[in-house]
């Protein structure tokens, strides 16, 4: 059953209240049949018709859920905007909600935080930025073992995690993406391994480790580099390969907004981690990742359509354009602090601010389309008489 | 293994997931024209199959107290009522008269659904008086798992719990799955689910270890009036085709077929529908496709951003002196 499913009765109680009117009809969405007034208002035509049969409120109309409180009522069913005409059985999902909770949200942070961290810290380690290669190791290690716990935590019988390693699935992006994991956990976490090296003692078997950690930590943190992009970018291809209507449309677009948000947030750790002096490259790494996501998110609110509208409005909406503005705010402080070293540090916590934002905002606005029937099947009824379209006019060249 | 975005043979998913002379693929047809929503079915899936009770709770939505598919429902028996009647339509009625030219929009665009109340003791609508008395028409319908041609559950599951059976059905290794919930949101039309105490995805088997045996699934056994019935595809699509003729001949011309299509969205139903109404009427989507079959264009995508991504690092690194 769907998650907020009411505790024994309450729906019938609520059910009986408003057949009696004694509440509002606000949001009600228990309706079978057409949904919402038609372009010749018939929902309210015949004067000897059921809906005057009906008691109360629940006749009037536009009881999609969470709209049109009532006003749609007969009387001026011919002069309001007809809403897209619509069908669903007493107004349920069609589709199950995501499973997933915010464990999986926060994956996607944690996810992208530490491909960008290993770019940050391979671009440290090429180019001669020991500190920058630190920071980005230290924070590449933390956020793949903060990742591993998240997903195992989500799954419904965490001790059969490693089921995943049965099997290698290209079909399945969960399965790609756990051995892209298989391979960056451990090189990420040797290279971090590998920045202890000097607290090691020169002598005895741990003075041999003392030695062989530093090119070791090179290899694999060039290693970690190579499936940085590959950890950051599947994720969104994970969301997409799903039914969710905002997530599945979505699909030439989140890959974008993934992989920025990843660079900005490891961009963020350097500008967190490292004196401004050295932060040249973190700077230039937040406005590159600042640009991929920014373009990114703005195609999928405007370039989507109807399933671009979760992206827009409510608690998703809210987040992403919190996630927008940090970001504005994390590049411009970057920017503007090269010199100091607070406002590079509250740049680069905004930056990662707004990668939690963004990252949650997508989660919610895929969870907020699969909660409104319409966002299923308008789109889809859309596609069919397109299909039907294209058909007729081959049949008759 | 085949190649999974093979889409050449349609009807044989079995040979395709690698069976070597498999049997015959098998599945439902459920004609909801003559379901009766006794929910027998509702009882012998759970029965058989040791599926938990989903709790007491009565929904408001007429005689459905059951809400959905769900994992402790494997059968739902929805129940729409709509202010018309079915058959025997005066000339005179708009709805009828709707419903017969074939009107796109389906024929309750004419009426505006109604709700006409729980359950009394007398059927809805009859008042005792004749000028009380409205005329309505029940839908009800027998939903279950679709048993997909192209099952998105089964491409993105990333453990091999989910798999294809000899008869072309989608199964659930309940020993496998670790309840990541990958399906639950791949499926196009809501059906596998979590289960929540226990953690892991349940949905119909088809009665997997009762069709082995050469039995007949329960819910098909049970029904009464033959709503669902069970049998090889090809003969099942047949008898199907068949019945639509018969009720278009006997003046219902909103009888149509949903799932049965080989080429639509998920190559067909292993389960599909008789229906009188537009699918989303009864809580199906009009046009369902797996998810999967866009998964070529969105890794393509996902390379191109994580090319981006190692560019825009590249650029960061050597673009300034510090």
């Amino acid at each position: 059953m769907i998650p907020e499913r009411p505790s024994v009765g309450e729906r019938f109680r609520r059910f009986r209240e408003r057949l009696r009117g004694d509440t509002p009809t606000s949001a009600e969405p228990v309706r079978p049949g057409r949904v919402g007034a038609g372009p010749d208002g018939r929902s309210g035509g015949s004067s000897t018709g059921p809906v005057d049969a009906c008691p109360t409120g629940v006749t009037g109309g536009g009881g999609r859920a969470g709209r049109g409180p009532g006003r749609r009522g007969r009387a001026d069913a011919d002069l309001a905007v007809p809403p897209a005409e619509f069908t669903s059985y007493y107004g349920r999902p069609i589709l199950k909600p995501p499973v997933w909770t915010w464990e999986i949200a926060a994956y996607l942070f944690t996810g992208g935080l530490a491909a960008g961290s290993s770019l940050l810290a391979a671009g440290g380690q090429l180019t001669g930025r020991p500190a920058v290669r630190r920071a980005g190791r230290v924070a590449a290690l933390a956020a793949v073992t903060a990742s591993a716990g998240l997903l195992v935590g989500d799954l419904g019988r965490p001790e059969r995690f490693h089921h995943m390693l049965r099997v290698a699935k290209p079909t399945s992006p969960m399965s790609v993406g756990t051995w892209i994991l298989t391979a960056y956990g451990p090189a990420a976490g040797l290279a971090a391994l590998a920045e202890a090296a000097p607290l090691l003692p020169e002598r005895g078997p741990l003075g041999l480790a003392r030695r062989v950690l530093p090119p070791v930590g090179r290899v694999a943190g060039l290693a970690a580099a190579a499936t940085a992009p590959a950890l950051g970018t599947y994720t969104a291809v994970l969301l997409s390969d799903t039914a969710v209507p905002s997530w599945h449309e979505a699909y030439p677009h989140l890959p974008l907004v993934f992989a920025g948000s990843a660079l900005a947030s490891g961009a963020g750790v350097g500008l967190l981690a490292v004196p401004p002096a050295q932060a040249g490259a973190a700077r230039r790494l937040a406005v590159a990742g600042a640009a991929l996501e920014l373009f990114g998110a703005h195609r999928l609110e405007t370039g989507l359509g109807l399933v671009g509208e979760p992206y827009r409005t409510g608690r998703a909406g809210r987040l992403l354009r919190a996630g927008r503005a940090l970001t504005a705010a994390g590049v411009a402080g970057a920017l503007l602090g090269r010199r100091s070293r607070p406002l590079a540090a509250i740049s680069g916590a905004a930056l990662l601010a707004a990668s939690v934002a963004t990252r949650f905002g997508v989660f919610q606005a895929g969870v907020a389309s699969v909660r409104d029937p319409r966002y299923t099947v308008l789109p889809q009824r859309e596609r069919l008489a397109r299909r039907r379209a294209d058909d007729a006019a081959t049949d008759t060249p | 293994m085949a190649d999974p975005y093979d889409r050449s043979d349609p009807q044989d998913p079995a040979s395709g997931a690698g069976w070597v002379e498999a049997p015959p693929r098998m599945g439902f047809f459920t004609d909801t024209s003559v379901c009766i929503g006794c929910k027998a079915c509702e009882v012998a899936c759970k029965e058989w199959n040791g599926v938990p009770t989903s709790g007491l709770d009565l929904l408001g939505m007429s005689y459905d107290n059951t809400g959905a598919l769900t994992a402790n429902s494997w059968r739902h028996v929805a129940f729409v009522e709509q202010p018309r009647p079915a058959g025997h339509r005066p000339a005179a009625d708009p709805a009828g008269a709707a419903a017969a030219t074939g009107d796109p929009a389906g024929p309750a665009s004419a009426t505006g659904g109604e709700f006409l109340g729980m359950p009394a003791a007398g059927p809805p609508g009859r008042t005792g008086s004749a000028q009380g008395r409205t005329d309505f028409r029940w839908l009800m319908m027998s939903d279950v798992c679709k048993h997909c041609t192209r099952a998105g559950c089964l491409d993105v599951c990333p453990t091999g719990a989910l798999f294809r059976t000899e008869f072309g059905t989608v199964v659930v290794q309940e020993d496998i799955c670790n309840g990541c919930g990958y399906c639950v949101s791949a499926c196009p039309y809501g059906v596998i689910d979590r289960r929540a105490d226990d953690g892991r995805a349940w949905k119909c088997t088809l009665c997997y270890d009762r069709i082995g045996a050469g039995m007949t699934p329960a819910c098909a056994q049970a029904c009464p009036t033959e709503s669902i019935q069970y049998g090889q595809l090809d003969e099942l699509r047949e008898r199907a085709a068949a019945r639509v003729a018969t009720l278009h001949e006997r003046g219902v011309p909103e009888a149509r077929l949903y799932g049965h299509d080989p080429h639509d969205g998920v190559g067909g139903d292993g389960a599909f529908f008789l229906l009188l109404d537009e699918p989303e009427v009864y809580g199906l989507p009009p046009d369902p496709q797996v998810t999967t079959h866009d998964l070529p264009k969105m890794w393509r995508r996902a390379g191109v951003a994580a090319l981006a991504m190692a560019a825009g690092a590249v650029v960061a690194f050597l673009g300034g002196r510090r």
